[in-house]
């Protein structure tokens, strides 16, 4: 990245802060088939189950969780290469979550995608010209000075060398052929980018680089992100607000220094103390953060448990959270627009508590020899 | 736009060109000796198939001119010809067939152009089919998908050359009465006709197969992202990339046609007399092989049969190495 890049002004400059798009009890229910002699649906895999998020004009915002949670499925709903079983998605007021093809055409170009895995998500017969004019092909843009001249700025804009117009994917490394994913999600000029774990199939020497050019693209070109992670640490870096889900749900929701620093959800706590730290200096536990090692694996999406899905792997689990569903509203002691799903919220900090919390059997045993 | 540096600025003249996969794969072939030699072989024989008119001018003679009328001195009184090796002479360089009397030379390359011609037709169809076919299940997917499956079980489950013989006389009595001279051009397309029913299934499994492996890819999902429609998709995205086993299918596809077709003329349900054909020759060479104890006239075609149909397979080879260096044979 150059500090002269060219970067087109926005056309229609809109005011950070409104939503721009609104998610609410979004849900996606994969039916399981199975059965002889008649395949029948037998149930169904609860991937997305009712979701509510707000993405703002401008702002990006993070979706974390383990793999299996529903990251994913709630990207591809957005930008509709899923149809949602229920649940609304509304994009500048105007509601897309059952439109056609044709019904989406005007939006298509406003909300883009980058994808995970920069080895498949370009065509390999096609030379980057035209992966990156495709777009605009489509939707018949015909941009001031041609679609070559265009698609050159945009290489330039994502650090790639102009002249490489007429070079064919698999001359590129990894990091570069995700440089021109974000070039073709540039080139229509889109308001919202959906970025599906952007560089978690990188080297991690080049996952800094490409998170930059999104960082930079994101704030000089003003595009809202739903910035999809597993990393932490790439979404505290990118987003300014956050979102926890577990098992199809977010189970808490705020700006970025809440949950990072006063999360309140088991989970979310959780989480945050798996995040490797590197410390210089053995100092004993006493400065260090809280640990908690959880057991077992996420329950089976096709039976969650009852009430709220984290019960069976918390360690504040009572009787209530079987029964009743926590709601994600604000909890006393939190900011406003810091939302969580907990009956037991624990305390918003991220210190090391007096004993740390280890539920792994096999864990516990090797700290009780040791 | 406003200022800034023009794209073409820090590189000058250079220019950076990409190399397809196609452009890649022929680089690979061409190193590839024994497929090159192969694409000459198969070259010349189609060379010759097409330019037989002009061969056959050149040389003087055509394979429907009797000799055994116009020459009768060169025959004996049961129709054999007097030279030794079936008449090869500076005249007649391949002989002459017992019986009629005709040319082989001429009768060889006018018999490879009827068969690549035929075999050729069928190529043409069977690819069009397993394209449309194995592509729209591929992509469709769902009970377009099973459908279809079902239909390529159903038909592969056929015995294929009993289903041949058995229904060529059947297709070629629809188009003429019994009773009367079919023409040639009635049994060209009913032996067409037969061999594409059967013939589509595998090329269009195969391409089902790769559509559905292509259709999970995120390219598939950033064209739909982008608003394309269906049909952009099929022909942008997916057929560029079926090119590979399309191709290579196709050339072990056309020399097992080729057999197919000379096996039915050679049986009698294909392309009879005086019609020449590649593989009704072998039926009257073994003929003459009993009653003669003479090879000349299985030499000719069979050892041009073997040459092509030897070539084209290891074309077939190249050029899936070259597509795919990375499998091992």
């Amino acid at each position: 990245m150059t500090e002269d890049m060219v970067l087109p002004a926005q056309h229609n400059p809109v005011t950070v802060g409104e939503p721009l798009l609104e998610v609410s009890g979004l849900t996606k229910y994969f039916p399981v088939k199975g059965g002889f002699p008649i395949r029948r649906t037998i149930g169904h895999v609860q991937a997305v189950d009712g979701i509510d998020l707000t993405v703002r004009v401008g702002e990006s915002f993070g979706l974390v969780g383990e793999s299996g949670c529903g990251k994913s499925t709630t990207g591809r709903l957005i930008t509709r290469l899923l149809e949602p079983t229920n649940g609304s998605i509304s994009y500048r007021g105007q509601d897309i979550s059952h439109a056609s093809r044709r019904e989406l055409a005007p939006v298509r170009s406003e909300i883009q995608m980058i994808f995970q895995d920069p080895y498949s998500s370009l065509n390999p017969r096609q030379t980057v010209g035209k992966i990156i004019s495709g777009p605009m092909e489509i939707n018949g843009i015909e941009p001031d000075g041609g679609r070559e001249k265009r698609v050159r700025e945009l290489l330039e804009i994502v650090g790639l060398n102009p002249e490489h117009y007429n070079r064919f994917p698999h001359e590129f490394s990894g990091g570069q052929r995700q440089r021109i994913g974000v070039a073709r999600a540039l080139a229509l000029e889109p308001k919202l980018i959906v970025a599906d774990e952007p560089v978690s199939a990188l080297d991690v020497s080049i996952q800094a680089q490409v998170v930059n050019l999104l960082q930079e693209v994101q704030r000089e070109l003003g595009i809202a992100f739903l910035f999809i992670a597993h990393d932490l640490a790439v979404v505290r870096h990118f987003s300014q607000r956050v979102a926890v889900m577990y098992l199809g749900k977010i189970i808490e929701v705020g700006d970025r220094e809440a949950i990072y620093t006063r999360p309140r959800h088991p989970y979310t706590h959780a989480l945050l103390s798996a995040v490797p730290e590197v410390s210089l200096t053995d100092d004993g536990d006493s400065a260090g953060r809280e640990r908690i090692r959880l057991a077992g694996d996420v329950p089976s999406p096709i039976s969650p448990p009852s009430g709220c899905r984290f019960r069976t792997r918390c360690w504040k689990a009572q009787d209530k959270c079987a029964t009743e569903e926590p709601p994600l509203v604000q909890i006393s002691g939190n900011h406003a627009g810091h939302l969580t799903a907990c009956h037991f919220p624990e305390d918003p900090t991220t210190e090391a508590r007096d004993e740390d919390i280890v539920l792994d059997p096999a864990l516990a045993a090797l700290e009780e020899e040791g | 736009m406003d200022g800034g540096p023009e794209p073409d600025t820090n590189t000058g003249t250079v220019k950076v060109e990409g190399r397809s996969p196609g452009q890649l794969m022929w680089i690979r072939f061409k190193r590839d000796r024994t497929g090159v030699i192969s694409a000459f072989v198969v070259a010349f024989f189609f060379l010759v198939a097409a330019a037989a008119p002009l061969i056959s001018k050149l040389y003087g003679k055509d394979p429907y001119t009797i000799y055994a009328d116009v020459r009768p001195e060169l025959f004996d009184s049961a129709g054999v010809p007097v030279q030794p090796n079936g008449g090869i002479s500076s005249e007649f360089w391949f002989g002459l067939e017992p019986g009629n009397g005709y040319d082989v030379f001429t009768k060889l390359i006018y018999g490879i152009r009827t068969s690549l011609m035929i075999s050729l037709a069928v190529t043409v169809a069977v690819v069009l089919t397993g394209i449309l076919l194995g592509v729209t299940a591929g992509y469709l997917g769902g009970k377009t998908d099973f459908f279809i499956g079902r239909l390529i079980d159903f038909l592969l489950a056929f015995p294929s050359q009993l289903f041949f013989i058995a229904s060529m006389p059947v297709v070629v009595s629809l188009f003429v009465s019994p009773r009367d001279q079919t023409p040639t051009y009635v049994r060209v397309v009913a032996l067409i006709a037969v061999q594409w029913v059967l013939g589509w299934m595998s090329l269009a499994r195969i391409l089902r197969g790769t559509t559905l492996a292509l259709r999970e890819r995120e390219f598939i999902e950033a064209a739909k992202v982008s608003g394309a429609s269906p049909w952009r998709i099929i022909r942008r995205e997916i057929l560029p990339n079926v090119v590979t086993p399309l191709l290579v299918q196709t050339t072990y596809t056309l020399p097992y046609l080729v057999t197919g077709e000379a096996g039915l003329s050679f049986l009698g349900v294909g392309i009879v007399e005086p019609t020449p054909d590649w593989g009704q020759m072998f039926s009257k060479a073994s003929t003459e092989l009993v009653l003669q104890n003479d090879i000349t006239y299985m030499f000719f075609p069979g050892v041009s049969m073997v040459v092509f149909i030897v070539a084209f397979n290891l074309l077939g080879d190249s050029v899936r190495d070259a597509f795919d260096p990375k499998t091992a044979r």
